[in-house]
C-alpha cells in the first residue's frame, strides 16, 4: 500500500508532470478493486459450470423424461430408478408446513414491529430476532428430531420417529425471525403520509396496519415470503436430521420421506467414488434445486419491479 | 365534532350503537396485538425450550475430557477436539480470503463504480449469490476445489468454499459502513488535493472500519455454524486426529453435532448436546466481542 499513499511531503514541489507515477498506482488500484468485485460474477459462473457438468453427464446415463416424471428415486440399489418427484414433493411438504407457521406469525410479528411497538420494545425484539436467526440450523434439526417429535407423539401416536410435520414446524420457527424482518422492511417503506391521513380520518392503529399500510406494501410483502419460501426450500440440516433419508413419493406429513437437500447429504456421507452414478446424481438433484430456488428468487425481484407502488 | 354528529355520520349498522361499533374495533386491535404478542412468544418461547433442552442433556457431559479428546465409538469417551481444531482452521481461512476480497469489492462499488451495465451487473449477482442454498456452495466446492484444483476433501478446500458463500454478505455489509461514511470527509479530502485513493484508504476505510469489522465477525459466525457445504464437500464425520497440515482431512463442531444426533443410542444424543452447548458458547462470545467493538470504535458525526 505504500506506494498508493506515498508521503506527502514527497509530493511537495513537485509539478504535475512528474506525479504521473502516481496517476499510474491509482490506475492500478482500481483495476485491482474491480477484480476483486468481478470474483463474485466468476463464482456464479462456477456454480453453473460446476452444476451443468455432471448433470450432462447424469443425463448421458438416465433419460430426462424418466428423471421427470418417475416417482421412484432408488439410484443406489441394484434395480435403479432415477424419478425425481419423492424429493420434489417432501422439499415442498416440509417447506409448505414451514411457511405456515412462518407467515403469519413472521407477519404479525412484522405488523407489530413497525406500527405498534414503542422504541423500548423494538430495540428489545429487534436482537431477540436476530439471535433467533443466528442459530445454527443444526441445532434446529437435533431439537426437531430429539425433542419435537417425541413431543409430537404424546398427540399422534402413529407418527415416526422421521417425518415431515417436526422438520416443517421447526423449520417454520426458524424462518419467521426472516419473513419477519423482511417484511418489516415492506412496511417501513411505505410513506408516512398515508399513515398520517388515515389517522386524520380517525383510522384506529390495526387499521391503518391492515387496511392501509399492508395493501401499500404487498409486492414488498409477496417478495420477501418468495425469498423465505426459497430459504425454506434450500434448507438442508433440519430436515436431513428430522424428517428422514427415505424418498417416498407422499404427501403424509407422518412419515419418513427425503427432500433434495437431504438426499444430497445423503449421499456425501457415504462413500460415494467419482464418477459413479451415485455421485453424478446429487449433482443432477442440486441442478434441480438450483434451479427451483433461482426461479422463486427471480419471482421475488420480479414482484419488485413490476408491482411496486411509488410514492415519489 | 359532536358526538352526536359522528354518530349521525358514521355510524353505519342501526342496529348497533356508536360505542358497540367502537368496542369492536378495539377488542379487533387488541386481538392484532395479541396474536402478534403470541408469534413472538412461539418463536422465543421454542428457542428457550431448546435452550433449557440442551443445557439439560448437555451439561452433565461437558467436562475436560469432553473437550480434549477425540471422538469415539462410546459416548462416554467420545470428545470435540479435532472438530474443534477443524472449525477454527476452517474460518481462519475463510476470514483470511473473504475478508480482503468483500472489502475490496464494496470499495469498488461504493467508491469507483460507475452507474453502467458491468455495475448493475455485480449488484444483481450479489443479490443472487446471497440467496443460493448453502448446499449448492457445497456442490461448488466438490467440483472447484476438491476435483478440479485437486485440494482433496480438505480444511483448505472447505474453508475457500466457505469463504465463496460468506463473501456476499461480507461485501452488503462493508458496503453499508463504506455508505455511512459522510460525504463531507470525502470533499475535504478531495479539497486538499488528495487522489482517490489516499481519500479512501485515509479517510474513509478508518471511519468505516467498526461498521465492517462488526458485519464481518457476523458474516464469520454464519460460516462457523454451516454445516450442509462442508458434508456436501466430503468433511469426515469421524475422526480420531489432528490435521498435521491444511490438506489434511477434517471435521468440524457442526458435523459432530450432525453426527452424534443422527445416532440411535441416546446418550450420544446428550453429547450432541454437549457439543451444542460449546458451539452457542463459540457464537455467543464472537456477537459479545461484535458488540463491544462496535460500541468502542464508533465515531458520531
Amino acid at each position: 500500500m505504500s506506494m498508493a499513499a506515498p508521503s506527502e511531503s514527497s509530493n511537495a514541489g513537485l509539478g504535475l508532470q512528474q506525479r504521473r507515477p502516481h496517476a499510474l498506482g491509482e490506475r492500478f488500484i482500481s483495476i485491482l478493486l474491480m477484480t476483486a468485485a468481478a470474483l463474485s460474477v466468476v463464482t456464479t459462473f462456477a456454480i453453473v459450470l460446476s452444476l451443468a457438468g455432471d448433470t450432462v453427464a447424469f443425463f448421458r446415463e438416465v433419460s430426462v423424461i424418466e428423471y421427470l416424471t418417475g416417482t421412484l428415486w432408488t439410484p443406489l440399489f441394484s434395480n435403479p430408478r432415477f424419478g425425481i418427484w419423492p424429493l420434489i414433493t417432501a422439499t415442498f411438504m416440509t417447506s409448505a408446513i414451514a411457511m405456515l407457521v412462518a407467515v403469519p406469525f413472521g407477519l404479525a410479528i412484522a405488523v407489530y414491529l413497525s406500527e405498534f411497538a414503542s422504541l423500548r420494545a423494538r430495540s428489545l425484539i429487534k436482537p431477540l430476532l436476530e439471535v433467533l436467526a443466528g442459530i445454527p440450523t443444526v441445532v434446529y434439526g437435533y431439537f426437531a428430531l430429539t425433542a419435537v417429535t417425541p413431543f409430537l407423539r404424546g398427540f399422534i401416536p402413529e407418527i415416526k420417529s422421521f417425518n415431515s410435520l417436526s422438520a416443517g414446524l421447526v423449520m417454520g420457527v426458524m424462518i419467521i425471525p426472516i419473513v419477519a424482518s423482511l417484511t418489516e422492511d415492506a412496511f417501513n417503506a411505505v410513506p408516512r403520509g398515508l399513515r398520517e391521513g388515515a389517522y386524520g380520518l380517525g383510522a384506529m392503529r390495526h387499521e391503518v396496519a391492515l387496511r392501509v399500510v399492508f395493501p401499500a406494501a404487498l409486492s414488498g410483502v409477496a417478495a420477501a415470503l418468495l425469498l423465505a419460501l426459497s430459504r425454506a426450500v434450500g434448507e438442508t440440516m433440519i430436515v436431513a436430521l428430522a424428517a428422514g433419508q427415505n424418498p417416498t413419493f407422499t404427501l403424509d406429513p407422518l412419515v419418513p420421506v427425503s427432500t433434495m437437500t437431504a438426499y444430497i447429504v445423503q449421499v456425501s456421507l457415504g462413500d460415494t467414488p467419482y464418477g459413479s452414478i451415485g455421485y453424478k446424481t446429487i449433482f443432477a438433484v442440486g441442478a434441480t434445486l438450483f434451479i427451483i430456488t433461482f426461479a422463486i428468487n427471480f419471482g421475488s425481484t420480479l414482484i419488485v419491479r413490476r408491482f411496486r407502488e411509488r410514492y415519489d | 365534532m359532536a358526538t352526536s354528529e359522528i354518530r349521525r355520520n358514521f355510524a353505519p349498522a342501526e342496529d348497533m350503537s356508536f360505542d358497540a361499533i367502537q368496542g369492536s374495533r378495539r377488542l379487533k386491535g387488541m386481538l392484532l396485538v395479541a396474536f402478534s404478542i403470541l408469534a413472538l412468544a412461539v418463536g422465543v418461547g421454542m428457542v428457550l425450550t431448546l435452550l433449557i433442552d440442551v443445557l439439560v442433556r448437555g451439561l452433565p457431559w461437558l467436562d475436560w475430557q469432553f473437550l480434549t479428546s477425540f471422538d469415539s465409538r462410546f459416548p462416554e469417551r467420545a470428545g470435540i477436539l479435532a472438530a474443534m481444531v477443524g472449525t477454527a482452521l476452517t474460518i481462519v481461512i475463510t476470514v483470511i480470503v473473504s475478508l480482503p476480497v468483500g472489502i475490496m469489492s464494496a470499495i469498488y462499488l461504493e467508491e469507483y463504480a460507475r452507474d453502467n451495465w458491468f455495475t448493475r451487473l455485480i449488484e444483481i449477482n450479489i443479490a443472487n449469490l446471497a440467496a443460493v442454498p448453502s448446499i449448492i456452495y457445497g456442490l461448488l466446492g466438490l467440483a472447484v476445489f476438491v476435483r478440479f484444483f485437486g485440494l482433496n476433501r480438505s480444511i483448505l478446500a472447505g474453508g475457500l468454499t466457505l469463504a465463496l458463500l460468506v463473501l456476499p454478505i461480507i461485501i452488503v455489509v462493508s458496503r453499508e459502513a463504506i455508505r455511512s461514511v459522510p460525504n463531507g470527509i470525502r470533499q475535504a479530502a478531495y479539497g486538499i488535493g488528495a487522489t482517490q485513493w489516499q481519500t479512501v484508504w485515509h479517510q474513509v476505510l478508518p471511519v468505516a472500519l467498526p461498521g465492517i469489522l462488526t458485519g464481518n465477525i457476523l458474516a464469520a459466525s454464519r460460516a462457523i455454524g454451516e454445516t450442509a457445504p462442508l458434508v456436501t464437500l466430503g468433511a469426515l464425520t469421524f475422526i480420531p486426529f489432528l490435521p498435521k497440515d491444511l490438506l489434511d482431512r477434517f471435521t468440524v463442531l457442526p458435523i459432530v453435532i450432525f453426527n452424534w444426533s443422527s445416532k440411535p443410542q441416546r446418550e450420544f444424543h446428550d453429547v450432541a448436546a454437549a457439543a451444542i452447548i460449546v458451539l452457542l458458547g463459540i457464537l455467543l462470545l464472537i456477537n459479545l466481542l461484535a458488540i463491544v467493538l462496535r460500541q468502542r470504535l464508533r465515531k458520531q458525526f
